[in-house]
């Protein structure tokens, strides 16, 4: 009996050893509640404060020296810096209680296969918000934002892979629907971050 | 040897352990070996040329930022081997669980 329970724990101990190497567990939950909120209050400012309201059409072009424009776009950025900060401290924070290192080589395989959608529809966006088409901004963030979180998701909870397909989702609906755009941003980067988060914690972190 | 695909070379945590996290990363260095593993350098060594003995892993040396770096990842052999020792570990836990 006492073989058969090495036996067993030398399973558990294979299993165990092939998932932490090659997905990144520490990914905090907290940081997709947080990511959503940053957006969501950064969604309520451009509305509220700055007046942001998208064109109706997708080929309306706006004038990108205007300064509502601008500050939406200057919103945009820091919530996105905000959440890249944010993610990175509290994963920092998860990992050390583990007595790991958020810096091992599935980490940097997310991030590899991450980065390479998400800085190519970056620049796509930045590329035509330049020529004044800003009803490309939300559909194209959400677009390459999910197929990131899909390519992504090989590397961590395989959860990240429906919220992915989720975002590609509204950001085709919201090309369909331009003057709808901000409402869409507000799902997809506020709403369904927090629900992501909320239910990474519970499930896997608490 | 055991028989029924058991090899004594996995006979032992840390190689069980490189065994495993090489059958899922296409190559891997030292020193992400040894954060997985938390084994000691020396410790470390010596199983990884045990295992390299066996043809069940190999390394080739790569420069990374001209720094010289030495990749170990599994060979053929090596995830045949270590896919029998675990479906003999299988199936010992299920006819013992049987009876």
């Amino acid at each position: 009996m006492n073989k058969n329970q090495d036996y067993i724990s030398d399973i558990a101990a294979i299993r165990m050893m092939m998932e932490r190497s090659s997905k990144f567990l520490s990914l905090s939950g907290w940081a997709g509640v947080m990511a959503g909120l940053y957006a969501l209050v950064g969604a309520y400012l451009a509305h509220q404060l700055v007046g942001f309201v998208p064109p109706k059409t997708l080929l309306t072009v706006v004038d990108p020296t205007e300064t509502g424009f601008l500050f939406s776009v200057a919103i945009a950025i820091a919530v996105l810096l905000f959440s890249i900060l944010t993610a990175a401290y509290l994963s920092q924070r998860r990992a050390e209680r583990k007595g790991e290192s958020i810096r091992n080589s599935s980490s940097k395989q997310m991030l590899r296969y991450m980065s390479t959608p998400l800085v190519a529809g970056g620049l796509l966006t930045i590329i035509l918000l330049l020529q004044g088409l800003a009803a490309f901004a939300a559909p194209l963030t959400l677009l390459f934002y999910g197929l990131s979180l899909f390519n992504a998701s090989q590397f961590t909870f395989n959860e990240l892979r429906y919220l992915g397909i989720l975002l590609i989702t509204l950001g085709l609906a919201s090309v369909l629907l331009p003057h709808l755009g901000l409402l869409f941003w507000a799902i997809g980067f506020g709403l369904l971050h927090i629900v992501y988060g909320v239910y990474i914690h519970m499930k896997y972190q608490r | 040897m055991l028989g029924n695909g058991f090899h004594k070379a996995f006979e032992n945590r840390t190689r069980l352990g490189i065994m495993s996290v090489l059958s899922v990363n296409e190559k891997l260095d030292f020193n992400a070996l040894k954060a997985y593993l938390k084994a000691t350098d020396g410790n470390l060594a010596s199983h990884l040329k045990a295992l390299e003995k066996e043809d069940f892993i190999r390394f080739e040396k790569q420069f990374v930022e001209r720094k010289p770096n030495t990749a170990y990842y599994i060979t053929q052999a090596g995830k045949d081997a270590f896919a029998a020792h675990i479906n003999a570990l299988e199936q010992l836990i299920q006819s013992q669980r049987g009876v």
